[in-house]
């Protein structure tokens, strides 16, 4: 493989940790809660969107088997490529995870705003050195 | 009774004897606590004599409680050095618990039933090391007795106390998990058993450099035996009431490190694996570099409590080099020199609560002209400490002769070393204990004199109570008596 | 018959908490997840004795067998996690805590039980499950249930040591779904049998390592390995303190199983310490966790702060059993599994009996409350010999045989240094020990009202103190069973 083929064969990855890095990196170097909710987000976004690129095949169409009456139980080899539909049903849960936990962190910020008054982490932390 | 039976009786006795402490203590009455004690300890001694009788027909009574882990059980077994040890421990408890009464009271101490509890479960630990059937067995127990005997340590909770309690604590811990729990997995690993074994578990193929490590980690990590340089806790442990000090820093906890270290020498090593080693000529050169050491360090205290307890550092250091020559003989002394120095230290002692008690006095330079108002604690003094120094006729003079003996048959090039060691030793020994005796009897009171009425309304000095003087009289016997009977206890300890 | 009990381990908990919701009674909740946590107990007990001596029992859900269906599958591992996990439950839920975390209304308190039980019922599932996606989903159950838990603390920065628990354990979430993800890639399956038996790893091939990375990244965050440890100490300090207790003797177990599933039973020994070498990452991250951790925790001048930390070192201990790779080593990694449970979970309900009593766990506010509280303060004696590793208690057997595998390897430093690190420990349990016992109270700070914890507290703090001796003395049960769990992982079996 050379390495234009590398970048160019893999392009969907790339752009997926792309993604990710830019999630995590808004988790770590901002200090809103909101927007470290935010970032959480687009890093679970960015790993199910992995599931469902390597899910896909190439010509692959939506996995659904034509009825047939042939085969009334519907399977059978019909020569249509399907993608991978595992992939794709496991992401549901994820994202009823991913949906759960952002619930729950903008729950604790609402809460974090009502204690300290703001929803940015340093100044939570100068509100707490200040009254212990 | 069978013998298992007996054994259990005599390590549950003391257990028995911390639970009166707390009921009738809490129940407010401490005369009954108070002389509950010393008859459970005529038990417990009673128990452990009868052992011995089994131990003399060379019985070797045995209770197997259950396994631990696999392969290690919680088991006892009476040999002669534990039964000698057992027999110490369990029969100066007596005689200390009705000191530490006269002690207690005199002194007017607060948490007397905290007190005596853990007295009582020091001395249930110290029985559990006599018997100890395998090194898991002694570790638990040694490492009981540590903790057990910390809030004695701390008894007074002042400042000083604690600190002395943190240096406790810390010394003997951290010699007994990184040294001694360490070499006996390491045993563990190399032999596959940590049984005591007559003839040693350490077989003849072990490196001679493996054997050093492991015997010097054994040494060590038995921080109790007080070897430089881990002996700072024992001068730290002097901050406890008396009765501790006499006890446990003279008689049970520095017994245990020392008498572990016998233990290990004969029934993990084995002497035909040490004898002539290079691991026996360190062990002996840090011994006696200990002995020498302390005893000088001792001439130049002048707190009368720390001074004996760097006479203990010394004198244990004996029964190292008893157990480095790893001879019959020198095994022979290591064990006699555990009876001897026990009751020979145990009088001192007492005789220095009895003066702190009777005069509030703790400082050699103090005791000027006390020796005419308070004779009988003198008197006790000065044979015990001929004992210790080893004169002829005391219990003491045997140990120092067949350590003697057991120099000289090591056969290394430089005994006369070592047997110039050993006299040093003794007469370092007259220079830290004489002068407390010349002081008291020959040197004249500042108080005695004319302006000895400056003092005022105080009443005027005399003996200490007499639950105090009565004890340090008989231990001083003791000390005289073990000199005649020492042929048993040789013909006992004969490897 | 016991493989239909099985399913109930985690489906009865998962039932009971919006049960818990409908019924709205608190004292009714209360009793009713106890009774639940209780059929948890007696199932998970059934279930090892059943498997012990090299039992498997499988249940496969909804009559679907595996690769495409889920399958529930038990042997020795999971079975000791299960009965770790249902025991310590049972315990901390029979803990009175009178009225419960103090930032919850009365009326409101039985979405507390509710968010209990699903954290159990997640902790069980992974345990039980046998298909890499299904643990995700009960990974993150419990992980957002124990945010929740820990955000109820009284303080206001529970709040915030939730979010930041919640965020740390969402990327440790992330990562572990992105290794499952490349796993399925590589085997096509996600059962956890299938993909260790399809599965050939060699450093050659990428996506297999990268996966390893990616689970034991997510995974370690999750069980706060050394450096990763971070959320850890606030979430313990904060949480209602029966939460720290029961995370602390449940979560990072159940973690800790993860981490060694993986590396063993999917990757397998040969290829993670043989090739990869992984134990040149971990054992240093070991030592390092057990000297730095304990060492902050000498310094803390919050008893429940001092015990997080220690609880990082402690996890130290388990991945340093782990790196051995040996029987020994690892089977003193795993019964370290259950005997810190013991003693951290007693000790953290020791802090909750000083709380409600003292109202605070600062050291100072300690000082001779040992005469004012005796038992409480006994059971924090006997938690701290344990964690020290004094001969007799549980603590000793774990170090027995972390030393033991260690010196099998040959690491005789490492041994060393196990050692040396239990004096650190000695130091924070002597610090605390000696406040309680020997040091007299603040002049500001009266304690003569002070009185005996409450029996309903007392008495589950008592039996983990008990057992912290009793099985320092017994091991048949608790080596017995980790030593077979050991030998089972090392042949790559689960």
């Amino acid at each position: 493989m050379t390495s234009a083929q590398w970048f160019s064969g893999l392009w969907a990855y790339w752009l997926i940790i792309a993604l990710m890095m830019v999630g995590l990196y808004i988790v770590i170097a901002r200090d809103n809660l909101i927007k470290k909710v935010m970032g959480l987000n687009i890093f679970q976004a960015a790993a199910i969107l992995f599931y469902v690129t390597m899910a896909k095949v190439t010509g692959g169409t939506a996995p659904i088997v034509p009825h047939d009456p042939a085969h009334p139980g519907g399977h059978g080899e019909h020569g249509i490529l399907y993608s991978n539909p595992l992939p794709h049903v496991l992401m549901l849960t994820a994202i009823v995870v991913g949906v759960a936990t952002t619930a729950l962190a903008l729950a604790l910020a609402v809460r974090i705003h009502g204690d300290y008054g703001t929803a940015e982490e340093d100044e939570a932390v100068i509100y707490d050195r200040e009254h212990t | 009774m069978s013998s298992a039976t007996t054994i259990l009786v005599a390590l549950l006795l003391p257990v028995l004897a911390a639970a009166s402490c707390q009921i009738f203590g809490r129940l407010g009455h401490p005369n009954l606590r108070d002389v509950a004690t010393p008859l459970i300890g005529a038990c417990t001694f009673a128990a452990v004599w009868r052992l011995g009788g089994e131990v003399l027909a060379d019985g070797r009574p045995e209770l197997v409680l259950f396994e631990v882990l696999p392969g290690v059980e919680l088991a006892f077994q009476v040999e002669p050095l534990g039964l000698v040890y057992g027999l110490v421990a369990s029969g100066l408890w007596i005689v200390t618990s009705i000191y530490a009464v006269g002690y207690m009271r005199g002194h007017h101490e607060h948490n007397q039933t905290r007190f005596f509890t853990f007295f009582a479960l020091s001395i249930f630990a110290a029985l559990g090391i006599a018997f100890a059937r395998n090194l898991f067995t002694l570790f638990l127990f040694y490492e009981a007795l540590t903790l057990l005997t910390f809030p004695l340590v701390t008894h007074h909770g002042t400042d000083e106390a604690r600190r002395a309690g943190r240096v406790y604590l810390g010394i003997l811990l951290f010699t007994s998990i990184s040294f001694l729990l360490f070499a006996i997995l390491f045993t563990w690993r190399l032999t596959g058993t940590i049984e005591f074994t007559p003839g040693g578990i350490l077989g003849a193929e072990t490196s001679s450099g493996m054997v050093t490590v492991l015997l010097l980690l054994y040494a060590f990590g038995a921080g109790k035996a007080a070897l430089m340089p881990f002996h700072r806790w024992l001068p730290n442990a002097m901050v406890a009431p008396t009765p501790v000090s006499a006890l446990l820093h003279a008689v049970a906890v520095v017994k245990a490190g020392v008498f572990a270290i016998l233990k290990v020498v004969v029934y993990v090593f084995g002497l035909d694996l040490l004898a002539g080693s290079d691991a026996s000529l360190a062990l002996m050169t840090i011994a006696s570099f200990t002995m020498l050491m302390a005893a000088v360090i001792a001439i130049r205290q002048d707190n009368l409590k720390a001074r004996l307890a760097y006479s203990t550092i010394s004198q244990l250091a004996y029964i190292v080099l008893g157990a480095a020559m790893a001879t019959a003989t020198g095994v022979l002394a290591g064990g006699l020199q555990i009876a001897m120095h026990a009751a020979g230290k145990i009088t001192l002692f007492f005789c220095a609560g009895a003066i702190l008690v009777a005069t509030h006095k703790k400082k050699v330079s103090e005791l000027d002209g006390l020796g005419r108002t308070m004779p009988w604690t003198f008197a006790a003094f000065f044979l015990a400490s001929l004992s210790i120094i080893g004169i002829p006729p005391l219990g003491g003079s045997w140990a120092k002769w067949y350590l003697m003996v057991g120099a000289l048959e090591t056969g290394f090039a430089w005994q006369a070393a070592l047997l110039g060691v050993l006299m040093v030793s003794s007469l370092l020994a007259v220079f830290y204990l004489m002068p407390v005796v010349v002081r008291g009897f020959f040197a004249t009171s500042p108080t005695a004199g004319p302006s000895g009425s400056a003092g005022g309304d105080r009443k005027p000095i005399a003996e200490a109570p007499f639950l105090c003087v009565a004890p340090l009289v008989l231990t001083a016997l003791l000390s005289l008596a073990l000199f005649f009977v020492a042929g048993d206890l040789a013909s006992l300890l004969s490897f | 018959m016991i493989e239909k009990i099985l399913v109930l381990e985690v489906v009865l908990p998962l039932l009971a908490a919006p049960v818990c919701v409908l019924v709205r009674h608190p004292r009714l909740c209360r009793l009713f997840s106890l009774g639940v946590v209780a059929v948890c107990f007696a199932i998970a007990v059934a279930v090892l004795l059943e498997v012990r001596g090299g039992g498997v029992i499988s249940y496969q859900l909804g009559g679907w067998p595996p690769p495409l269906g889920i399958e529930y599958r038990v042997s020795t591992v999971n079975a000791y996690l299960l009965a770790l996990v249902t025991a310590m439950a049972l315990v901390v839920m029979s803990f009175d805590s009178r009225g419960g975390p103090p930032r919850v209304p009365e009326q409101r308190r039985h979405l507390y039980y509710a968010v209990f039980l699903l954290c159990i019922s997640g902790l069980l599932g992974i345990t039980i499950t046998g298909d890499a996606f299904n643990i995700f989903v009960f990974l993150e159950i419990s992980s957002l249930s124990s945010y929740i838990l820990v955000s109820l603390g009284g303080h206001r920065r529970a709040v915030m040591s939730a979010f930041y628990y919640l965020v740390m354990g969402t990327i440790g979430g992330v990562f572990f779904m992105l290794g499952v993800g490349l796993l399925y890639q590589v085997t096509g399956t996600l059962n956890l049998r299938d993909i260790a038996a399809r599965l050939e790893p060699s450093l050659d091939d990428r996506g297999t390592v990268l996966a390893l990375a990616l689970l034991v990244v997510g995974i370690s965050i999750k069980l706060a390995v050394f450096p990763l440890h971070h959320w850890l100490p606030n979430a313990y300090s904060f949480a209602p303190p029966k939460v720290s207790a029961f995370l602390a003797a449940t979560a990072t177990k159940v973690s800790f199983y993860l981490l060694a599933m993986v590396l063993f039973t999917i990757f397998g020994a040969p290829f993670v310490f043989e090739e990869l070498r992984l134990q040149a990452v971990l054992l240093p991250l070991s030592i390092l966790a057990m000297f730095l951790a304990s060492g902050a925790a000498i310094f803390q001048a919050d008893l429940r702060r001092l015990l997080a930390y220690s609880s990082v070192a402690q996890i130290g201990y388990m991945t340093l059993g782990l790196s051995t790779a040996n029987a020994t080593g690892l089977a003193g990694g795993l019964v370290h599994l259950f005997n810190h449970a013991v003693m951290k979970g007693g000790l953290f309900l020791v802090v909750a009996c000083l709380l409600y009593r003292v109202g605070s766990v600062h050291i100072d506010a300690l000082a001779g409350i040992g005469r004012r509280m005796p038992f409480t303060s006994a059971a924090l004696v006997i938690g701290g010999l344990s964690l020290i590793g004094v001969p007799g208690t549980v603590g000793f057997v774990s170090k027995w045989y972390l030393v033991s595998g260690v010196l099998e390897r040959g690491w005789t430093a490492a041994a060393v240094l196990i050692l040396l690190s239990s004096l650190l420990a000695l130091v924070y349990v002597g610090k605390v020990v000696e406040a309680v016992y020997f040091r007299k109270p603040a002049e500001t700070q009266p304690i003569d009202h002070v009185r005996e914890a409450p029996l309903g507290m007392l008495a589950p703090a008592w039996v983990l103190a008990v057992a912290a001796v009793f099985f320092g003395l017994t091991t048949n049960w608790t080596y017995g069973v980790a030593r077979e769990a050991a030998e089972l992982l090392l042949a790559g079996g689960i």
